[in-house]
């Protein structure tokens, strides 16, 4: 029996640069493929549907503004969640501190915490941004303590939270701040709302009825900052070498633990805001369903982007459209399926970073040397 | 009022869920891979069971249609972890996601359905034993008595038998592992098909047993997700899981159980009275996964037990020595 093999070998010399983007790249277009071909074996029409999504994400000007509308939490999650992964903490817990950073940042409206008539607007919402990364970054704070001194799996810490705060919220949605029995609070008065470009509709007539918020230049300005503490700052050297080797990195004198801690904070931080910017910029009330899995999309971005901070906000709009388009899709969870099978594609689509394949004629010999 | 043996056997039932799916996890990572996509398999496995029964009208299809589906769908996990050496962590991640998907796709419009269910069974002399007849041995579904019967098969299987012994080394040492003959690659891909499996019954023990119908991602609601922290709770011993996911059970079941009386203990009740109240009730079986991580883990630092030393580690066979 000696069959041709195919095996894999180690390379040895650097990929050339554009190989991980043509390698990303491929997965994504093969996972659609993949996508179409369940889909069409459940009796679905997959060029209509994806037809559909395109159509429906970058159809208009609106439709395009949806989609960053979509993409603005995203950014901000992502970029955190790229933060966590840099030093392999597996922070999948971005869609709980995105709650609470809802939650804490509409206790300015709520309580309120200023007086609503008179305080002005820039005040508000700067308070508010401040209390939702607070709310976030407290959130990432406990699994972040029980990782560093107890070597608690941060994972299920973070899941487990991710379920807490639903019910925490729910708490106050449906008791003290119910809006007269409706499971959702009142509307927050206007002071707490994130300008829109439909604001600016009396002088532009292109602008009626686009909802892009402020909330998208959060995540551009987060994306910068990020940038500057990975790439130019002490700390993020050290945030990448205890990722990195984290035994080297204690040689050099890092303090893991506490590492460990902050950026867990400041990830939490980041989809703290994240959890502001919907309830201020968009549905302008705290109610229980403000995320479609964005903390879990997040993770996703975030491995797609591979943790680059600009590649986290290319990867949010399309993110951004899928989830503007599968909003008018049936079945629900084609969204949820074509992510999974992205990200399973891009994990794989590695390998080719790191391996050859190679053909061998002569497995024969091996398999008398095994014998 | 609350009944101490209603709670146990409501335990019993509910735990069966979070056994089966601890066991098979247990089963992958003692072999050196971690699945985190748990909870995607378990909805998959629910959905399959769910489906196949109400297109069937057969249950026990039902039942091995969600043990295929499970295992096919763990497959994608260990192909990219063990031939494409990817992340552990984000390839489970990916498995839930697709899991979730597939189940959403696939089940869609199965809300609301009925279907054939697994029978409750009466076991015919133990049942007459008083008490623990009547808690452990009578009128319960028959996937309990399955999960009684696993428990001690697999604890057999993993410590006294040779397959056990050579998946415990390949989870351990997988390049002692392969010096003495062992297929690592072979081994890892059987038991993460077995774990995907087990994952696969315990969604089916969901949908056409404990609590039947179809339910959207409800269906699981982050069960595999308490699964995978049991495993951790548990110290890898499937004895120790299956308690621990009985006691689970119970609490879930003496959580509900403590919204019905006006009167507690001689006061007014305040879950009773104030509904909203209930919400924190429902935080407790979350919360207290994490303090029985904190617990678990500080008993396994005393005794120093830890996870299968090459647990998340791919092997390459020729490439490293450890």
């Amino acid at each position: 029996m000696s069959l041709p093999k195919i095996s894999l070998v180690r390379r040895t010399e650097d990929v050339p640069k554009w190989m991980p983007l043509v390698t990303t790249l491929g997965a994504v277009l093969l996972a659609f493929v993949i996508g179409g071909i369940i889909l069409k074996s459940i009796g679905a029409n997959p060029f209509y549907i994806y037809g559909y999504f395109f159509k429906g994400a970058f159809g208009s000007l609106g439709s395009f503004s949806d989609v960053m509308v979509k993409a603005s939490p995203l950014i901000l999650i992502g970029l955190g969640c790229s933060l966590a992964f840099r030093m392999r903490l597996w922070n999948i817990g971005a869609e709980g501190q995105f709650f609470m950073g809802a939650f804490f940042a509409s206790l300015v409206p709520l309580v309120p915490l200023v007086p609503m008539e008179t305080t002005p607007k820039i005040v508000v919402l700067t308070l508010m941004g401040f209390l939702g990364m607070i709310g976030g970054a407290l959130y990432g704070f406990i699994p972040g303590y029980l990782k560093a001194k107890f070597n608690i799996n941060e994972i299920i810490v973070t899941l487990m939270l991710n379920y807490i705060v639903v019910f925490w919220n729910n708490y106050w949605i449906f008791g003290k701040w119910s809006d007269s029995g409706f499971q959702m609070t009142k509307t927050f008065p206007k002071a707490a709302w994130l300008p829109r470009l439909a604001d600016l509709a009396g002088q532009y007539k292109v602008f009626s009825g686009i909802t892009l918020h402020a909330g998208v230049l959060f995540g551009l300005l987060a994306a910068l900052i990020v940038h500057i503490i990975l790439n130019n700052s002490n700390w993020g050297y050290m945030i990448n070498l205890i990722g990195d080797n984290p035994r080297a990195a204690r040689y050099a004198g890092a303090d893991i633990a506490k590492n460990t801690i902050l950026v867990f904070m400041l990830s939490g931080a980041l989809a703290g805001l994240a959890g502001m910017v919907e309830v201020s910029g968009v549905v302008h009330r705290l109610q229980e369903r403000i995320s479609t899995s964005y903390g879990f999309s997040g993770v996703i971005v975030a491995w797609l982007a591979k943790l680059n901070p600009w590649a986290v906000i290319v990867v949010s709009i399309l993110f951004g459209a899928l989830i503007v388009a599968s909003r008018e899709i049936q079945p629900s969870g084609i969204s949820f399926l074509l992510q999974g099978i992205i990200l399973f594609l891009v994990i794989s689509s590695d390998v080719l970073l790191k391996y050859k394949f190679q053909l061998t004629r002569s497995a024969k010999v091996k398999d008398e040397v095994a014998a | 009022m609350m009944n101490f043996s209603e709670i146990l056997r409501s335990g019993l039932s509910t735990g069966t869920i979070l056994l089966f799916a601890a066991i098979g996890e247990i089963i992958t990572e003692r072999s050196g891979i971690q699945n985190l996509g748990v909870e995607g398999m378990m909805l998959f496995g629910a959905m399959a069971a769910f489906k196949a029964s109400y297109m069937t009208g057969n249950v026990w299809i039902g039942l091995l249609v969600a043990i295929i589906a499970g295992g096919i769908l763990s497959l994608a996990h260990a192909l990219v972890t063990i031939h494409f050496q990817a992340d552990q962590t984000v390839s489970g991640l990916s498995l839930t996601f697709l899991g979730t998907g597939l189940a959403l796709v696939i089940g869609e419009g199965l809300t609301g359905m009925t279907t054939a269910t697994v029978p409750n069974l009466t076991i015919p002399l133990l049942s007459k034993i008083p008490f623990i007849g009547q808690v452990f041995f009578s009128n319960l579904n028959l996937l309990v008595y399955i999960g009684y019967l696993t428990i001690p098969i697999a604890w057999y299987f993993i410590n006294k038998t040779k397959p056990g012994l050579d998946m415990r080394a390949v989870g351990e040492n997988p390049a002692a592992a392969d010096t003495l003959g062992v297929n690592v690659y072979a081994t890892r891909y059987l038991y993460t098909f077995v774990g995907g499996c087990m994952a696969g019954l315990a969604g089916a023990t969901i949908s056409v047993a404990v609590s039947p119908g179809w339910y959207s991602h409800l269906t699981t609601s982050g069960q595999g997700w308490i699964a995978v922290a049991l495993v951790i709770f548990s110290h890898w011993n499937p004895t120790r899981a299956a308690l621990g996911g009985y006691l689970f059970g119970m609490l879930r079941r003496f959580t509900l159980d403590l919204q019905g009386p006006a009167m507690l203990l001689g006061m007014r009740n305040p879950f009773f009275y104030n509904h909203n109240l209930v919400f924190f009730l429902q935080m407790v079986p979350y919360a207290l996964t994490i303090v029985a991580l904190l617990w678990g883990s500080s008993a396994a630092r005393r005794k120093r037990i830890g996870a299968p030393a090459s647990l998340g580690i791919p092997y390459s066979r020729g490439e490293r020595g450890v």
